[in-house]
């Protein structure tokens, strides 16, 4: 199979002497640290931390599931360990993964800007989300929480007497972290482009992220007040959500899942720029229907705020909003649909090549066609009611989270890593990681489906026995990923040293970031750039290599 | 392998103010970056706020007799007073950035006090209502009584109001809720602003004003004018509607 | 077979004998509700058929070996409405068929009925207007429409019945219902769906479907003797409600027979239906629930009434169609245990 990778001559070739990871030394110089791509690197690796907590708190879930019986860890311990799984993946990866890390590096480069707006309030996010984490794992290490990632009240204010004060701090602040970083985002994109970037020159990697960054600024703070108020619910006992004081429990579940519907747009959205880039690069043409791409991510953020009652459609609402809400869900998918035809189409008449971030894509659409077709099982409300809170929600949402997003991050990581590191990953490796990851996750997730089809409720320690083959495939599924996991970040540490020199733009692509040499500048660009090109502007591209080798020549 | 996209782009170094942040192109760019980031800022705040306001109006809607017998309990003269010295706090921070925009740092040193010492007055006449409130067992959850409501007892000079059947009497701790909930996150923001008003005296004193670098003056402002704002949200909401029905 | 591991074998036997996509088609509206889910399906992977086709069809003629130079293409206007116009035309066509689902799920026919449900850490407690009761199960006859009504004494649950396809939310402090009609007869799972702590996975039961004939025998084989409504007289008498609630020109409070169903104005103007949630809310926090014309001097029985009581409460003013027992109550203040025309519902069988 051809390939468009073109390495400079790996006997002469240098990585940079002077760039952002050599610009200064020591410890101090990376947790003072004002540079957009220190902090995305610091990022990457807490991520990755809670990443592999997660993820072993999930092989304890699959474990226990082998058999019906609760006979793994008592039910107390299994409900632990799905909260903090839930917790943990949700609020400290999948809401950071993308944004806190590619993001950060490669949005002020995208604009043309040297850094991002407020490089010390970006590093401030970075330490919230530590201190967020932190008291995240204290609050698990000193008898944990079992409240579900949904907190839903009563239960969490007077029922339990776990560590849910301490999580729910640890939410809010983990909270604002992602508050900042979309606001630095969202004035950097307004304010930081360089001359000539227009917003229609923007790649939709920028697009999708300021979308996100709009669901950020404008979603968590409603999470912030909902959890300060089940705070102060349960440690002095004030009654905003208490029904034996007047309060109603449903309006907790109206403000939680005010933030907590856009939030899986805040996860997924990010990740939807990531296969527009990836898609376009590795098939040689401009995202089809580039606008088209770009304002369904807007789209999506919008109708995104107005569909969060569909969450509760079996919660006594009344029939009529569940109405309009149903409506609603049938709109916000079809942006998504929109998507994934631009991203087919974008192949048509291309020069593909299939690289390890393409093959990520690849998974990524169709993971994610099957996530969001399913979402819409749960969207038309006469089907909801069989199908909410079964495996079925499980599996459809970890086909979007984990399938979409998930797949999404790596094919990220992988394509930006030469420009971030100045290294390659191995090639052949990886193309096995992500087929295995594709095969070990459908193998995962796919059964699910099929309980949750049959009625298995979610959030159960034992279950009736007649589940139990289609729970053992899961489980076996879910050591297929595992290794898919562990792959990639053996590889990716290995290749830090070993990897082979990336050079500028090794997969000739068109954006300001691959313009620049690997790993970048402290400062990205000696001198701002003028954008003159559209993006994804192959022609443009071809004509810059031939005035170069004119030039030389 | 200098990139050919990165055209020369006119070099105007030497025309840099030294607090220009390296990343900024421009001095212009630098302000408004800053206040478009500080009014992204206050919509969080806004979205943060709201979450309570609706949960405010539902209950209004739900326990009306028992949110009027409750803002009946509150003082409309400690309140009103409140909102004054608010609103005359937020006068002299904005006398505060006109002064360092015109670089007097006198006059910037004494509106920042002023500022400082009309919010902590503004936080004492608050703290004297809470005891009240603790006095009078209306603190939801730590301290909380009904009775009151029930029987309210004749104020002097005037018949003693009729009062709330049991349950309505029950749902005004709802009602103390939110008036906690809200006053209190209002009171949280206050004491951060006083926080950043002592560092920014400290460096008023020290002169670091002087050289017109007044960006985080200007968006402090607008963060003092935001919560000013909030109050005069809170204070018709909670002492003010319906008191004389 | 050998270099298969027995278990393996076994499992994969069990599965392929007893593989089934759905549960059984339970109640009457279980095949409506897998209609759709058969036409959604069948659309998901038409969608997802195209998607693969497209991908792997571009792949396979635009690779670079075979399409060294990529053409570039804009983008197609008419190709981009076509692919919004049809998703979004199937999407309003689940968006109809799901809420006329929605809608007859969620709402009872008249003639249904009427089983009382309590959720708690962590069991289900139904309450048979006959008197029994039941703790995980719920026995309901075949061919016959029931009508839940539900509510949590403590967090929320969730009453899933997969086999009939309807599950509600039991939510503390607001009754919610839900209804189902039988077709055939067995024993289906009860799940409680929402997680509501420690041993949630153990909030299971069944729900056995009963021939109508086998099922009269149930009721009258597990009556505990006293009907509900029952119960109810006698919480309405002990609790003094007689005392004004008696339908006597002079009385303090509205006459309560026959107030089921009824529109009625309160003090401030509005126009209620009297539902099950309403007489809950009237008895737990009258003072908002006023009849016009009436002095707001009902007491709230907040804290003092088990949910239990609550129904017992409901159904007795429900089937209370006149005040004559009430009368001979308060005249006599005696007790009458006995059943009659007060009490409907199914006739009590006094145990020893």
């Amino acid at each position: 199979m051809s390939s468009i990778v073109s390495l400079p001559d790996q006997t002469t070739a240098r990585i940079p002497k002077r760039n952002y990871l050599t610009n200064e030394n020591g410890i101090l110089s990376w947790l003072l640290t004002g540079d957009h791509k220190r902090i995305a690197i610091l990022y990457l690796i807490s991520i990755t931390f809670f990443f592999f907590i997660g993820g072993a708190l999930a092989a304890l879930i699959r474990l226990e599931l082998l058999t019906p019986q609760s006979d793994l860890m008592a039910a107390d311990t299994y409900n632990k360990v799905f909260s903090m799984h839930g917790i943990i993946m949700i609020f400290l990866f999948l809401v950071p993964s993308v944004p806190a890390t590619l993001g950060n590096f490669l949005i002020p480069i995208m604009v043309g800007a040297k850094d991002l707006a407020f490089p010390k309030i970006n590093l401030l996010s970075w330490y919230l989300y530590l201190i967020g984490g932190g008291m995240t794992l204290w609050a698990m290490i000193s008898g944990g929480v079992d409240t579900g990632w949904t907190f839903t009240v009563p239960l969490s204010t007077h029922y339990l007497n776990t560590n849910v004060v301490t999580t729910g701090l640890a939410i809010f602040v983990a909270g604002f972290s992602s508050i900042f970083t979309g606001l630095n985002f969202i004035v950097t994109i307004h304010r930081m482009r360089a001359p000539g970037m227009t917003w229609f020159k923007l790649p939709l990697f920028v697009w999708s992220n300021y979308a996100a960054s709009i669901l950020m600024v404008l979603g968590t703070p409603v999470l912030a007040i909902t959890l300060v108020l089940v705070v102060l619910e349960r440690t002095i006992g004030i009654g905003v959500f208490d029904p034996t004081k007047g309060g109603d429990p449903i309006l907790f579940q109206h403000l939680f899942w005010f933030y907590s519907h856009p939030a899986v747009y805040i996860m997924i959205l990010p990740g939807m720029g990531v296969i527009s880039e990836v898609i376009s690069t590795f098939s040689r043409k401009r995202v089809f229907g580039y606008s088209a791409v770009a304002f369904s991510s807007v789209a999506i953020a919008v109708f995104g705020f107005f569909v969060w009652e569909h969450h509760m459609f079996i919660m006594g609402v009344s029939n009529y909003s569940t109405l309009i809400f149903s409506l609603l869900t049938m709109l916000v998918a079809v942006p998504s649909a929109i998507k994934i035809f631009n991203w087919a189409f974008t192949l048509y008449k291309g020069s593909i090549t299939f690289e390890t971030p393409m093959l990520y894509a690849f998974g990524f659409m169709g993971l994610f066609t099957i996530g969001g077709l399913t979402g819409v099982f749960l969207g038309s409300s006469g089907t909801d009611i069989h199908l909410t809170e079964t495996y079925f929600i499980v599996a459809h949402f970890h086909f979007v989270m984990v399938g979409g997003m998930l797949m999404a991050f790596l094919s990220g990581i992988h394509f930006w890593w030469p420009k971030m590191t100045g290294r390659m990953y191995p090639e052949k490796l990886s193309q096995l990681a992500a087929v295995v990851t594709f095969i070990g996750f459908n193998f995962t997730f796919f059964p699910q489906f099929l309980l949750g089809m049959l009625g298995m409720p979610r959030r159960y320690a034992a279950y009736p026995p007649e589940f139990q083959v289609l729970n053992v495939f899961s489980t076996a599924g879910a050591t297929i990923l595992g290794v898919g996991y562990l792959l990639p970040m053996i590889y990716l540490v290995w290749s830090l040293k070993y990897g082979q020199i990336a050079g500028n733009n090794p997969w000739q692509a068109t954006g300001l970031e691959w313009q620049i040499q690997s790993p970048p500048l402290t400062e990205n660009f000696i001198e701002i750039p003028v954008v003159t090109q559209d993006a994804y502007d192959y022609e443009w591209l071809e004509r810059q290599k031939e005035r170069e080798v004119t030039q030389v020549g | 392998m200098d990139s050919p996209t990165v055209a020369l782009h006119e070099s105007t170094h030497s025309e840099h103010p030294s607090y220009q942040r390296h990343h900024f192109v421009t001095m212009a760019q630098q302000r408004e970056s800053a206040s478009f980031g500080m009014w992204l800022f206050l919509l969080t705040e806004i979205m943060f706020f709201g979450g309570m306001f609706t949960a405010y109006l539902i209950y209004r809607n739900w326990y009306y007799p028992a949110f009027v017998a409750g803002s009946h309990t509150l003082s409309i003269v400690l309140g009103t007073t409140n909102t004054a010295v608010l609103i005359t706090s937020s006068f002299t921070m904005a006398m505060g950035v006109w002064c360092a925009e015109t670089r007097r740092r006198g006059g910037l040193i004494l509106s920042i006090i002023l500022t400082l010492i009309l919010g902590l007055a503004f936080l004492g006449i608050k703290s004297v209502e809470y005891h009240e409130k603790w006095v009078q067992h209306h603190v939801p959850g730590l301290r909380f009584d009904a009775m009151s409501f029930v029987h309210p007892k004749a104020e002097p000079g005037q018949p003693a109001e009729p009062g709330l059947p049991l349950d309505m009497a029950q749902h005004t701790e709802v009602y103390f809720s939110l008036y906690f909930a809200m006053t209190g996150m209002h009171a949280l923001h206050m004491i951060i602003g006083m926080g950043l008003l002592i560092f920014m005296l400290i460096k008023a004193i020290r002169g670091a004003y002087d050289n017109g670098n007044i960006t985080f003056i200007e968006n402090f402002g607008l963060y003092w004018h935001f919560v000013d704002i909030v109050w005069i949200f809170l204070f018709p909401l909670l002492y003010l509607i319906s008191r004389h029905q | 077979m050998d270099h298969i591991s027995p278990v393996i074998w076994q499992f994969l036997v069990k599965w392929l004998t007893n593989f089934a996509v759905i549960p059984p088609e339970a109640s009457k509206v279980a095949p409506q509700v897998d209609a759709l889910l058969l036409f959604m399906t069948l659309v998901s992977l038409v969608g997802l058929t195209l998607v693969i086709l497209l991908v792997v069809t571009f792949s396979v003629l635009y690779r670079r070996e075979r399409s060294p130079v990529a053409t570039q293409i804009e983008g197609s206007t008419l190709l981009e409405a076509t692919w919004t116009i049809i998703p979004l035309g199937l999407f309003l066509v689940m968006f109809v068929w799901g809420s006329v689902l929605y809608f007859r799920i969620y709402t009872p026919p008249p003639n249904a009925m009427q089983i009382y449900v309590v959720g708690k850490q962590w069991m289900w407690k139904a309450e048979h207007p006959g008197g029994q009761h039941e703790i995980n199960s719920l026995h309901v006859p075949v061919n016959k429409p029931v009508q839940l009504t539900l509510i949590s004494q403590d967090v929320f649950h969730s009453f899933s019945l997969p086999a009939f396809r309807v599950k509600r939310e039991a939510i503390p402090g607001r009754y919610t219902t839900v209804w189902f009609e039988a077709t055939r007869e067995g024993t289906y799972h009860l799940f409680c769906s929402q997680y509501c702590g420690t041993a949630h996975s153990a909030m299971i039961g069944q729900v056995v479907v009963m021939s109508q004939d086998d099922y009269k025998k149930w009721l009258e084989s597990s009556t505990s003797g006293v009907s509900l409504a029952q119960n109810g007289e006698r919480l309405f008498a002990s609790l003094s409600c007689t005392a004004c609630h008696n339908g006597t020109p002079q009385a303090r409070g509205p006459n309560l027979a026959g107030v089921y169903g009824s529109t009625l104005t309160l003090t401030n103007g509005q126009k209620v239906t009297v539902d099950d949630e309403y007489l809950r809310q009237a008895i737990l926090n009258p003072s908002a629930h006023i009849t016009q014309g009436y002095a707001p001097i009902m007491p709230t029985y907040q804290g003092q009434i088990s949910e239990e009581g609550l129904f017992s409460l409901v159904e007795y003013i429900k089937n209370l169609n006149s005040n004559y027992r009430i009368l001979q109550t308060t005249t006599t203040t005696e007790l009458a245990p006995a059943a009659t025309a007060a009490a409907v519902g199914t006739k009590g069988m006094v145990k020893p």
